[in-house]
């Protein structure tokens, strides 16, 4: 970001608090592995130090649906596993991005077949799909990067909560 | 004595009338019985000290779509003391309302297979302890491995989460 050259002068600089959050937000993505087949070994290879998602500011998978606030579908989702996906996304706190990774969460891929939910924006907003049956970590970090670039765009107030909100404002 | 003799003449001792078929295919022996005796005769297969079969090792079902006996029920039997194995099928009358006896009171492994059976193709087992759906969510009405079910399913017989508009 240059801040370097800025901390040699006045040692500070002017932006929109817009711009800091949202900066904040995209280089502190915390996944949600929701790895429900062959896409999840995929998505640890790029978490490994090989590829190492962390390079992008996507560090730390969290097993704990409360911690996190992107969550990474990698695999084929059934119907019966689709009420599970779903009951963790609304455990997420807000705001909060999803990634549909490989051909089986997109689309159904391979499974055109009864049990397999053919894409998962039927019950999900998706912002980022991922090709490929599994997709390599390069497509999973360039997901990531598409993600970061989505949110680089957003602004602070699209996600006040606005009963909090209404809370505070009342105890004040 | 050859493992086909042996099991013609077991059959032929104690269950003749209910033998429909035996055949061979490449060392493969499959037995068609009637289902009536199911249980005795999966007992005796298990009790008889040359036959001596300790484990059920699947049990499954075809279905014919177009014949009037639509459902035949498959069971593979393996020893592991004598290293031999016997595929025994029966097939149901009833094409409307299947039903067979359970040999879960022989085999306890055959509870889940029994269960997988009846959640696809819709037999009933009969004295089965715990007869629920195993892999499709309870509330399914459809026996999806029956030739009459669509591959891609029945719209809207499995429910999916709502979406909020966001």
């Amino acid at each position: 970001m240059g801040l370097e050259a800025r901390l040699a002068s006045d040692g500070y600089l002017t932006t929109k608090l817009d711009a800091v959050i949202a900066w904040a937000r995209k280089n502190s993505l915390w996944p949600m592995p929701m790895g429900i087949s062959c896409c999840a070994i995929e998505m640890m290879s790029a978490v490994d130090p090989k590829y190492d998602m962390s390079r992008f500011g996507s560090e730390v998978m969290r097993f704990t649906p409360r911690q996190c606030d992107l969550m990474i579908v990698a695999g084929t989702v059934t119907y019966k596993m689709a009420h599970v996906v779903r009951r963790i996304y609304d455990q997420m706190p807000g705001p909060k991005w999803v990634i549909a990774m490989g051909a089986c969460t997109s689309s159904g891929g391979m499974y055109r077949s009864y049990p397999v939910v053919q894409g998962i924006d039927q019950f999900l907003p998706v912002d980022v799909y991922t090709a490929g049956c599994p997709p390599r970590p390069e497509n999973l970090l360039n997901a990531v990067m598409e993600v970061q670039k989505k949110i680089e765009g957003t602004h602070a107030r699209d996600y006040i909560d606005k009963e909090l909100l209404e809370q505070s404002v009342s105890n004040n | 004595m050859e493992l086909k003799e042996l099991i013609a003449n077991k059959f032929k001792e104690n269950f003749a009338e209910e033998v429909v078929e035996i055949t061979d295919f490449r060392g493969d022996i499959s037995v068609e019985i009637k289902p009536e005796k199911i249980v005795e005769i999966c007992k005796f297969l298990k009790e008889d000290s040359e036959l001596d079969f300790q484990q059920c090792v699947d049990v499954t079902a075809i279905d014919w779509a177009k014949r009037k006996r639509r459902f035949t029920t498959v069971y593979h039997l393996l020893s592991y003391n004598k290293n031999h194995r016997l595929r025994l099928k029966s097939t149901i009358e009833d094409a409307k309302n299947p039903e067979i006896d359970s040999v879960v009171s022989i085999w306890s492994g055959a509870n889940w297979y029994e269960r997988e059976t009846w959640d696809m193709y819709g037999i009933v087992f009969r004295n089965h302890p715990d007869l629920r759906r195993i892999y499709m969510p309870e509330a399914f009405e459809y026996y999806p491995l029956r030739k009459d079910f669509p591959v891609m399913g029945i719209p809207g017989s499995l429910p999916l989460p709502e979406k909020e508009e966001d």
